[in-house]
C-alpha cells in the first residue's frame, strides 16, 4: 500500500479499488459487504428476532451511501445538492431496486452564504420529489472557517428491490449488448470548465439527473438485463473495467459508436484528455442479453434523461479483464486502463 | 482525400522494398497506437517511434539544474506536469518536492509568470521545454515580465527544434512523418531543404485518415524514387507557418546547442533567450553551475528515441520501469514510447 493518500486514492480508478480492497474491505469483511454500487440484504436477516420464523421478511433491502464534495457547489446544470440525491437513487436503481427513503448529513463551513444552501436544499427537495423518495432524517454540523471547503453533503439511501430482479457487476456474459444512455463525459467536463483553471470557454452542461424512474421503467418492461451501473467518477471507461474484471470477461468497444458531444471531443482534444474517464452524473451503462438489446434501446427512448440511449460494444470471451477498442479503421487497440491523476500535456 | 477503406486497402496491398517510417512527435506516438495504426500495415512497413516526445528528450541534467535552483537557491518552479515524475540523476521534482522544494504545476506559462508578479518575495522559474509549438507562449511570459519590469521572474531553458535532428536521423528511416503541430508554427521550408538533402517526408495530421493518408503518400512517393517534401495536413498547415509566432520567437530567443537524450549534443538545436532577455535565463541570474547528468545504466530511452530499439525490448520495460514507477523519461510523459506501448500494448 502507497504510504500517504494521494488525490489518485479519490479518483475511482485502480488507485480507489486498491484502497477499498486492501484497506476498508480488510476491516469491514462481511458476507453483505458489496463491490456493487449498493447492497442487497434479506430484510429482516435471517438471525432476527432469535430466527423467528415469523419475523422472516422477503424483501431485497438495497443500501447505498454517498459522499459529495464537488467544487464549484453550482455548476451548468445543477449543484452539490441535486447530484447528492441523483447519485444516491441511482445507485439504488442500479441493483434494480425502488429508491424509498434517504438520509443527508451536511458539513458546512462557517461563513457559507445563507443563500447558496437555500438553493442547495431547494434543489434536493424538487430532485427528490421527482424521484419519488423522501429525505426522513439528516444531521447538520458546521465547522470553523478552512476547516472544510464551503459543504460536504453525506447521503444514505435505502429502497426495495423489484421482484424478479437480479443485477450485479459480476453477471455479464459473452454475447452481452453493452448500451450507454447518452453522450458522455459530460459532468467532468462541465466541472473541468468551471474550474476555469484552463481559459477555454465551451457550453458543457452537466448530465446529472436522476436515473431510477428510467431504470423503472425498463424493469417493468424487461427483466433480462444483467448488469445496469451508473456511470460516476471515473467515467464509463472506469465501468467498463470494473465489470470486465468482475465478471472475468473482455468488453469489445466500438469506437465509433460512443457517444460524445462536439463540445467534450474539443476539450478533451485541446487538453489530451480521454472522455471515456470523464465523469458522467446522469448516465447508465447497461449489459444485457443481445437479442434483448433493441427491446431495452426502445424503453429507455421512451423514458426522459435515456432518450439517446445506443449500443456501444459487446462483451466476450476473449481478453478477460481488458477493454478492447475496435477503432474507425478496423483495427483493435486497448483501452489503457483508469488509473492516476490527470497531468496536463507539454505539447 | 480517399477514404479510409481505400487508404487502407492500399497500404496493405503494398509489396515492394522494406519501408521504415519514423514519426517525431508525441502526439503522432499516441494517436497511431490510440488509432492501431500499427496493426493494420502490412509486415514491409514498419513505423517508428523517433524522439518527439519534448519532454522523453530532455536530458537528466534539465532536471538536476531545475532541482538545484529549488533546493539550493530556493527557487519556486513552475512546470507543465509532465515534467513533474521525469528522474533526474537522482530524484525526479516530485522527490525534490518531498525534501521541500517548491514545486508548482501551472497550466501555462503566462500563469508562471502572473505567480511571480503576485509573488515578488519569490524568485520563481518557469521550466521551458518543448519545441517550436510552445517556444511562443514560453517566451511571451518572458517579454510580458520584461515590460513589467519583474525581478523575480526567468526560465530554464530546454527548447529545442527538429531542424538538425533530422540530419543526425537521416539513415534511421526511409521517409519522416513530419510533426503536424510545430509544422503550423515553422511553416514547411525546411522540409524543402531537407529533400535537398536527400531527406524525405510527409506533414501529417492527426485523424485516422489524415495518418493512413500520409503513409499512403510516403509509399507512392518512395516507388519513385526522389526525395520528396509533401504537406498531407495542408488545411491547417501553411508553407508560411505563423508568422506572429515566428516574430516572438526571432524577437526573444536565438538558437544554441543542446543536449537531447539519446542523441547526445546536436549543434544548433536549442532555443535560449538572446542577449535583450539575458536577465530572464535562469542558468545566467542565478550563475548555474554545470550539471552532468548522469544516466540509468539500465535506461535505453536513448536508444528508443533513436528508433533503434522498441520500448518492450529493453529489460525494465514493464517490470522495474511502469508508468507509477518510471526509470526512463520515455515511460513518464504520456506521449513517450513507452508510455504508449505500456498503455495500449495488445496482448
Amino acid at each position: 500500500m502507497d504510504e500517504f493518500i494521494t488525490l489518485a486514492h479519490g479518483a475511482g480508478g485502480r488507485q480507489t479499488s486498491d484502497l477499498i480492497g486492501g484497506l476498508f474491505k480488510k476491516y469491514f469483511a462481511n458476507e453483505n459487504l458489496t463491490e456493487d454500487d449498493a447492497a442487497v440484504v434479506k430484510f429482516p436477516p435471517a438471525d432476527f428476532n432469535n430466527g423467528d420464523s415469523a419475523a422472516q421478511g422477503n424483501a431485497d433491502l438495497v443500501m447505498t451511501t454517498d459522499g459529495f464534495i464537488v467544487s464549484p457547489q453550482e455548476f451548468n446544470g445543477g449543484n452539490i445538492g441535486k447530484l447528492s440525491i441523483c447519485g444516491t437513487v441511482n445507485d439504488l436503481a442500479c441493483m434494480g431496486a425502488k429508491p424509498l427513503y434517504l438520509t443527508c448529513a451536511f458539513v458546512i463551513e462557517e461563513g457559507f452564504p445563507f443563500s447558496k444552501l437555500e438553493k442547495i436544499a431547494e434543489a434536493m427537495g424538487k430532485t427528490a420529489k421527482e424521484a419519488g423518495v423522501q429525505i426522513i432524517a439528516g444531521d447538520t454540523k458546521v465547522t470553523g472557517k478552512g476547516q472544510v471547503d464551503g459543504i460536504f453533503i453525506t447521503t444514505t439511501g435505502v429502497g426495495l428491490r423489484l421482484n424478479g430482479v437480479k443485477t450485479g457487476g459480476s453477471l455479464a456474459k459473452p454475447g452481452d449488448a453493452v448500451i450507454v444512455t447518452g453522450n458522455i463525459g459530460q459532468h467532468g467536463c462541465c466541472i473541468l470548465i468551471e474550474r476555469n483553471e484552463f481559459g477555454i470557454n465551451a457550453d458543457v452542461k452537466s448530465d446529472c439527473a436522476p436515473l431510477c424512474n428510467s431504470v423503472l421503467g425498463l424493469l417493468n418492461d424487461t427483466k433480462d438485463v444483467h448488469v445496469i451501473r451508473d456511470a460516476t467518477r471515473g467515467g464509463v471507461g472506469t465501468v467498463l473495467y470494473e465489470i470486465a474484471e468482475q465478471s472475468k470477461t473482455g468488453i469489445k468497444l466500438f469506437q465509433d459508436k460512443v457517444p460524445v458531444s462536439p463540445e467534450v471531443k474539443g476539450v478533451c482534444g485541446m487538453l489530451g484528455l480521454e472522455p471515456l474517464y470523464l465523469a458522467c452524473e446522469g448516465r447508465l451503462v447497461i449489459f444485457a442479453p443481445k437479442e434483448n438489446a433493441e427491446n431495452i434501446l426502445a424503453s429507455l427512448k421512451k423514458q426522459k434523461y435515456t432518450e439517446d440511449s445506443c449500443i456501444i460494444g459487446e462483451v466476450v470471451s476473449e481478453n478477460p479483464g481488458r477493454v478492447i477498442v475496435e477503432t474507425e479503421i478496423g483495427s483493435k487497440t486497448m483501452l489503457p486502463p483508469p488509473g492516476g491523476e490527470l497531468l496536463p500535456r507539454i505539447c | 482525400m480517399k477514404d479510409i477503406k481505400e487508404l487502407t486497402s492500399y497500404i496493405q496491398n503494398y509489396s515492394g522494398a522494406q519501408i521504415k517510417i519514423m514519426e517525431v512527435c508525441g502526439t503522432h506516438t499516441h494517436e497511431i497506437f490510440k488509432q492501431g495504426i500499427r496493426n493494420i500495415l502490412p509486415s514491409n512497413i514498419t513505423l517508428i517511434s523517433g524522439p518527439g516526445c519534448p519532454v522523453c528528450v530532455t536530458p537528466n541534467s534539465f532536471i538536476d539544474e531545475a532541482i538545484a535552483l529549488a533546493l539550493e537557491n530556493n527557487c519556486t518552479i513552475t512546470t507543465f506536469g509532465d515534467l513533474v515524475r521525469v528522474p533526474g540523476s537522482e530524484m525526479s521534482l516530485a522527490g525534490a518536492r518531498s525534501k521541500g522544494a517548491k514545486i508548482n504545476v501551472v497550466y501555462s506559462p503566462l500563469d508562471a509568470e502572473i505567480y511571480a508578479e503576485e509573488h515578488p518575495e519569490e524568485q520563481v522559474v518557469f521550466l521551458s521545454v518543448g519545441f517550436e509549438t510552445t517556444v511562443p507562449a514560453n517566451a511571451l511570459s518572458v517579454v510580458h515580465a520584461y515590460n513589467k519590469g519583474l525581478k523575480n521572474y526567468s526560465i530554464l531553458t530546454a527548447n529545442k527544434t527538429m531542424d538538425n535532428a533530422y540530419s543526425v536521423l537521416k539513415d534511421s528511416a526511409d521517409a519522416f512523418l513530419y510533426p503536424g503541430h510545430v509544422s503550423v508554427i515553422t511553416g514547411t521550408s525546411l522540409y524543402e531543404k531537407l529533400k535537398g538533402q536527400g531527406i524525405s517526408g510527409v506533414v501529417c495530421g492527426f485523424t485516422s485518415q489524415e495518418i493512413l493518408t500520409a503513409i499512403a503518400t510516403i509509399i507512392e512517393n518512395l516507388e519513385k524514387g526522389k526525395p520528396f517534401a509533401l504537406n498531407c495536413y495542408p488545411s491547417v498547415v501553411k508553407p508560411e507557418g505563423n508568422p506572429a509566432a515566428l516574430k516572438i520567437i526571432k524577437d526573444t530567443m536565438k538558437s544554441c546547442d543542446a543536449e537531447w537524450r539519446g542523441l547526445g549534443i546536436i549543434k544548433d538545436s536549442g532555443l535560449e533567450l538572446n542577449d535583450m532577455y539575458a536577465q530572464y535565463d535562469a542558468r545566467k541570474k542565478f550563475n548555474l553551475r554545470k550539471i552532468e547528468g548522469k544516466q540509468n545504466p539500465a535506461c535505453r530511452c536513448g536508444e528508443i528515441l533513436q528508433g533503434k530499439c522498441r520500448p518492450d525490448e529493453c529489460p525494465c520495460f514493464g517490470k522495474n520501469c511502469t508508468p507509477e514507477h518510471p526509470i526512463g523519461a520515455c515511460m513518464v510523459s504520456g506521449e513517450g514510447s513507452c508510455s504508449a506501448f505500456y498503455k495500449y500494448n495488445i496482448l
